[in-house]
């Protein structure tokens, strides 16, 4: 069960760390340092049901656009 | 010197229906004498079942073609009587290395454990194992072998099917009870039928160069993703006999396939794999593409589709020609059960209901592979190469790497032919798994555990050396044979005897626990104690009544 509520003890500092690890990075390099974060994090998560319950809520919404 | 394959011509006999007006009957035909098409005629002769063989050509697979011949192969081609002779003359292997860049990035093994009598792999030209296979049917007097016979026309019946075939001397025509097409991706008799096979074609070319050259490397399988030698693209090396290797560039879809085969195209690519101090030289090279398909159903009436005719995969799992061997063992018991009026004709349903999720399963893997091998997005090729480049400093990511996940048997984990387990059970050898090898004794003697099952139902019974049934048991005039597996040695004459605990451990068994195995060596059924009753209400279910 993926938990949406709030749950990050900083949340504004979490916030700020995460604009600032792409710092300095173009697009792609962007690209590759956001795809690691979420291997890092899914692999610390471990439940597959959670993280399908993730991707399901972070895709709701969006429309291919093809 | 071993026997050269690569340039068998086999025997053309003009055969005397040519000079015959009525039409022959066959209880069956097989079409294709490739590996799928022999390992289905040897096991369907090995029964007692006469069968036809018949091939468009005269000669075996041209080039190295297929390399890696899986444990469970090996397994069934021993149960067939040749598996000794094939492993022999192959390079056995299990350990494969994943490199991105010049760094090892992943390490696997696939036979981790000792107490098996075949290795995880052995490679081996696809046409040494046909000419193998192809001696070994020789030996069969069930079989007839016919090649440049081409079948030109299929007509399928409610009793049988007619077949035209077409040779340097004319036409003529056979009724077969039942037709098994093992006639590759391209399968004529799936044409003549008007089925298809669907799937999905991968956007990618390949560069397959066998060379021959000495070097002093493991047999290993390496994979390289990104190496210098091949810059942004993926390459392979295996290990065959006679000191040849298998080497294999990923190209890209734009390469032209027809210049990247050229001889001064390929060995520039060889050259900078190797390194400038070998000598090589190219036997073999190719250019090929590939697809996942499959058939919707691998059995339609009397006509039965074995191997890359029912199913196609990528080479990169070694799931084409094995995930085909198994069709051919899981089709061969049942046929012959059928046709000697031990099973009703629906227990054929079974071969496509346990075969064609087998193919799935491969399908799924195959497609995985590719899709890390051959991203077909940006996005896609970003988080292939973030496991990539995770994986050098952390142990998640290289189980995410994927070069190829290698064939293992199919457990058959939803047939109806299984009986659901009554008791409690742990372990991998859940109903419709094929059987696990342990070392056994028998006779005093060391031996395995897998020479003892198969050819037809087994019930075996672990025992401590008390109260255990060694006698054959009939039923519905099915004969099961009852073997014991003891814990330590006994009286128990002809018994198995698990000396080193591993058969006990592979099962869970404990004193008492039965399991039923089927003529192609699969569990179908285990209990915590023999019970004659049981025993016989699952082999009535494993043969389809």
């Amino acid at each position: 069960m993926l938990n949406i509520e709030p749950n990050l003890s900083a949340p504004d500092d979490f916030y700020e760390a995460l604009i600032d690890m792409h710092r300095g990075l173009d697009d792609k390099q962007s690209a590759m340092v956001n795809a690691r974060l979420i291997l890092l994090l899914a692999n610390h998560v471990g439940d597959l049901d959670v993280l399908r319950e993730a991707m399901a809520r972070a895709r709701a919404d969006v429309v291919p656009s093809g | 010197m071993s026997i050269d394959y690569s340039s068998l011509v086999l025997p053309y006999v003009r055969p005397s229906e040519l000079d015959r007006h009525d039409v022959a009957h066959r209880p069956v035909i097989v079409v294709g004498a490739g590996p799928v098409g022999l390992t289905v005629a040897i096991d369907l002769a090995r029964y007692g079942t006469p069968v036809l063989l018949v091939d468009e050509d005269d000669k075996l697979a041209q080039g190295s073609r297929a390399i890696c011949f899986a444990k469970r192969s090996l397994e069934i081609w021993d149960r067939l009587g040749c598996g000794e002779a094939i492993t022999a003359r192959g390079v056995s292997w299990q350990v494969g290395k994943v490199y991105f860049g010049d760094g090892l990035v992943y390490r696997f093994d696939l036979l981790p454990e000792p107490g098996h009598h075949r290795p995880a792999f052995v490679n081996l030209q696809q046409y040494a194992v046909e000419g193998m296979l192809y001696e070994h049917a020789l030996s069969e007097p069930a079989i007839e072998m016919r090649f440049r016979q081409r079948v030109v026309a299929v007509e399928p019946r409610d009793d049988g099917v007619t077949v035209t075939i077409e040779t340097p001397d004319g036409t003529y025509r056979l009724y077969c009870d039942y037709l098994v097409a093992c006639d590759g991706s391209r399968s004529p008799v799936r044409a003549f039928l008007g089925l298809e096979t669907r799937g999905q074609v991968f956007r990618d070319r390949f560069l397959i160069a066998d060379v021959r050259m000495t070097r002093d490397l493991p047999a290993e399988r390496r994979f390289w993703f990104d190496p210098p030698f091949h810059p942004h693209g993926s390459a392979l090396m295996h290990r065959q006999p006679d000191n040849v290797w298998r080497l294999d560039f990923q190209l890209g879809w734009d390469a032209d396939p027809v210049v990247e085969r050229q001889p001064e195209r390929v060995m520039p690519r060889v050259r900078a794999m190797v390194g400038d101090d070998v000598d090589f030289e190219l036997v073999w090279c190719s250019v090929y593409t590939f697809a996942c398909t499959r058939m919707a159903h691998f059995r339609h009436g009397r006509v039965l589709f074995a191997g890359d005719a029912a199913h196609g995969v990528s080479p990169f799992g070694a799931r084409g020609a094995n995930s085909g061997v198994e069709d051919a063992a899981n089709l061969a018991w049942k046929l012959h059960y059928v046709l000697r009026g031990d099973a009703p004709a629906s227990l054929l349903d079974s071969y496509g209901c346990e075969r064609e999720p087998a193919a799935d399963e491969n399908i799924r893997h195959s497609t995985r592979s590719a899709d890390f091998l051959t991203p077909k997005s940006e996005m896609s090729r970003t988080f292939r190469d973030a496991v990539l480049g995770l994986a050098r400093n952390h142990p998640f990511a290289r189980r995410l790497v994927n070069s190829g996940r290698l064939s293992t048997a199919s457990t058959l984990a939803d047939s109806p032919l299984n009986t659901p387990d009554r008791d409690a059970f742990a372990g991998a050898m859940t109903p419709g798994a094929a059987a696990a090898d342990a070392p056994v004794a028998h006779d005093a003697r060391d031996d395995w555990l897998l020479r003892h099952l198969g050819g037809r139902f087994v019930a075996l019974q672990f025992a401590n050396g008390a109260d255990a049934h060694g006698e054959p048991i009939a039923l519905q005039g099915l004969r099961v044979e009852a073997l014991v597996m003891n814990a330590a040695a006994n009286a128990t004459a002809n018994a198995l005897v698990d000396r080193e605990g591993v058969a006990f451990a592979r099962y869970d068994a404990k004193p008492g626990t039965t399991y039923l195995f089927r003529p192609d060596q699969h569990v179908c059924a285990r209990w915590r104690s023999f019970d004659r009753h049981a025993i016989g209400a699952a082999v009535a279910r494993a043969t389809g009544h």
